[in-house]
């Protein structure tokens, strides 16, 4: 893993917790929507906060498929999980929510996850030299 | 009803995410390193390589539904129980799903992972 990779997991981690909230906001400004009215999801996109939400997560995705495309699914996922670590502490940084045991319990656990995870290989080795390179094209 | 509703949704999002997730890192892997790609051959030469891609396609459409979902699930008023559930079984899914369909070495260090993210992402979410 170089320093580039790990700006990668981070993009990763910062364009997936900014677009996640940003869309949650939007979706709480537009409100319920019953499943018998679901073509009114449709509608929606127009929200600003959904929007950018939608923008923020298409980054997301150009940085998720680059990382997947050197590594394994199974190390990117729990390896990109501090997001959510993030997130709580910003809410108790700067939305001075109350920091019960439970949040501190949940950031340990996921802390240790993405420890553990991101201290092994970070891509499965694989027989033959195309498995990976796309070295083929004449 | 309203649970019954609730865990559908659920069952919905964590399949749909997870066959996303598989598909999406099947299409990168046969495309290959985009880094190297891109030095290689240019930006619109990996673009083309990925939205073509099939896997690709059908792994957008998974994500879609998972996306919308979600969407529908923010909407309800049950929220507290469909976030936390449905993105703290998407890892063990996940992992399950790449050892089985990617074939990769998901070993002891990375199950112990995905269940301890699984458990604190449910705490921490609820």
């Amino acid at each position: 893993m170089t320093p580039r990779k790990y700006l990668v997991l981070l993009a990763i981690i910062v364009f997936a917790s900014c677009g996640d909230t940003s869309l949650s906001y939007g979706m709480k400004r537009v409100g319920a929507i019953s499943a018998a009215r679901w073509t009114e999801l449709i509608g929606a996109v127009v929200n600003p906060w959904v929007a950018l939400g939608i923008v923020l997560l298409l980054g997301f995705l150009a940085a998720y498929s680059s990382a997947l495309s050197w590594s394994d699914l199974s190390y990117v996922l729990p390896a990109t999980s501090l997001g959510y670590v993030l997130l709580a502490l910003l809410s108790i940084c700067l939305l001075h929510e109350k920091v019960t045991l439970a949040r501190w319990i949940g950031i340990l656990l996921v802390s240790s996850g993405v420890a553990i995870v991101t201290r092994g290989p970070s891509a499965t080795p694989r027989p033959g030299p195309g498995s990976r390179a796309a070295g083929e094209e004449p | 009803m309203s649970g019954l509703r609730t865990w559908c949704a659920i069952a919905g999002i964590v399949l749909s995410s997870t066959a996303g997730d598989v598909l999406l890192s099947r299409a990168m892997r046969q495309i290959g390193h985009v880094g190297e790609l891109w030095r290689r051959q240019g930006l619109g030469a990996v673009l083309k390589a990925i939205v073509t891609h099939p896997s690709f396609l059908l792994a957008l459409c998974f994500m879609a539904t998972s996306f919308f979902g979600l969407l529908a699930a923010l909407s309800w008023d049950d929220v507290s129980l469909v976030v936390p559930a449905s993105t703290s079984l998407s890892y063990v899914t996940s992992a399950f799903a790449a050892s089985l369909f990617l074939h990769e070495r998901v070993d002891r260090r990375r199950w112990m992972s995905a269940l301890l993210v699984c458990a604190g992402v449910a705490v921490l979410a609820t």
